[in-house]
């Protein structure tokens, strides 16, 4: 009999490690940057080129940080609830349209309509280096401070909005009113 | 079918033509950049190094090494530039750290544990009389 328990031990914690194991997503990596002050960058807007937003521009806030582009499918898929969003108006979302084409960016918003209170345009993607950001769509929860509180990688939807970023918010909010 | 066997045997060929970039000039930052591309994962897809992926983050990524090598970045800065970015999962060879130590010693224990069982097993065996061979089945406690 007690010839089994080897086996028997050693099937259990393989198992344990394939149960575990086998129930992640490896196609998202947790982001390092959580919980640390977001890139410093200054980029010029996708509907008024003249002006430039950035970090530093953006501090004193809670906000949203929308990754995305025109090329992205999954960006597509989350329009709609940017939309829902921003017509709850509790945190303003800015956009990063990352490495696309302007025409098609502006023409995408004015079909669309339009969830940001402003897009920055990083056409060559160094700033979205800087952000970690491997896949549109990305969204990140940014504090008063600039800090980076939340990352989702992922289209955003009602769901993942009420019960992630919104808890959140609403403490980050009661911590400073 | 030969045809489809002589296209398929000719695939690898096209493998070579990823990193369509110039090669840099000093071959010393060449090969310093040959190294770091092979070290870096991709994210977007991710059992690639940057240096095979078609990806146009990796492609970026590609440019960014390139660049911080030619402005004088020391190999681990670079490293370290993509760990602060991407966490360790850019690199194709974890450190050792606390989150990884089992990652890293798993092999040296398995190892281990199979030896001394192997081991044990085997001077049981040696132990056994030799007439008792044909029933040796029950013979181990």
């Amino acid at each position: 009999m007690t010839r089994f328990i080897a086996p028997i031990i050693t099937l259990a914690i393989l198992v344990g490690f394939f149960f575990v194991g086998l129930h992640k997503d490896p196609s998202i990596v947790p982001s390092p940057l959580i919980g640390k002050p977001a890139p410093v960058y200054e980029l010029p807007l996708l509907l008024k080129p003249d002006e430039t937003l950035g970090t530093e521009k953006l501090l004193g806030q809670v906000y949203l940080l929308n990754i995305w582009g025109t090329w992205c499918p999954g960006c597509r898929v989350e329009h709609g609830a940017l939309l829902e969003i921003e017509r709850q108006n509790i945190v303003p979302i800015y956009g990063l349209n990352l490495k696309d084409d302007p025409r098609l960016a502006r023409q995408w918003l004015a079909e669309l309509g339009d969830p940001y209170v402003a897009t920055m345009v990083d056409t060559e993607g160094r700033v979205s280096i800087d952000w970690g950001i491997y896949g549109a769509p990305e969204t990140f929860l940014v504090d008063h401070d600039g800090m980076i509180v939340h990352k989702l990688i992922a289209p955003i939807n009602m769901q993942i909005w009420h019960e992630d970023f919104l808890p959140l918010i609403q403490q980050l909010k009661a911590a400073q009113p | 079918m030969k045809k489809m066997i002589a296209v398929l045997l000719l695939m690898p060929l096209l493998s070579f033509a990823v990193d369509d970039s110039e090669p840099m000039e000093d071959p010393e930052f060449q090969a310093r950049y040959e190294t770091l591309v092979r070290e870096l994962r991709c994210l977007v897809c991710q059992n690639q190094p940057i240096a095979d992926s078609n990806a146009p983050l990796a492609k970026d990524l590609r440019r960014q090494v390139r660049e911080m090598l030619l402005s004088g970045s020391s190999d681990s800065e670079i490293y370290s530039f993509m760990t602060d970015r991407y966490g360790d999962f850019v690199l194709y060879r974890p450190p050792f750290v606390q989150r990884t130590w089992l990652l890293w010693l798993a092999p040296g224990i398995l190892l281990l544990l199979g030896g001394t069982v192997l081991a044990r097993t085997l001077r049981q065996r040696a132990a056994m009389p030799i007439d008792d061979d044909d029933e040796d089945e029950g013979a181990i406690e």
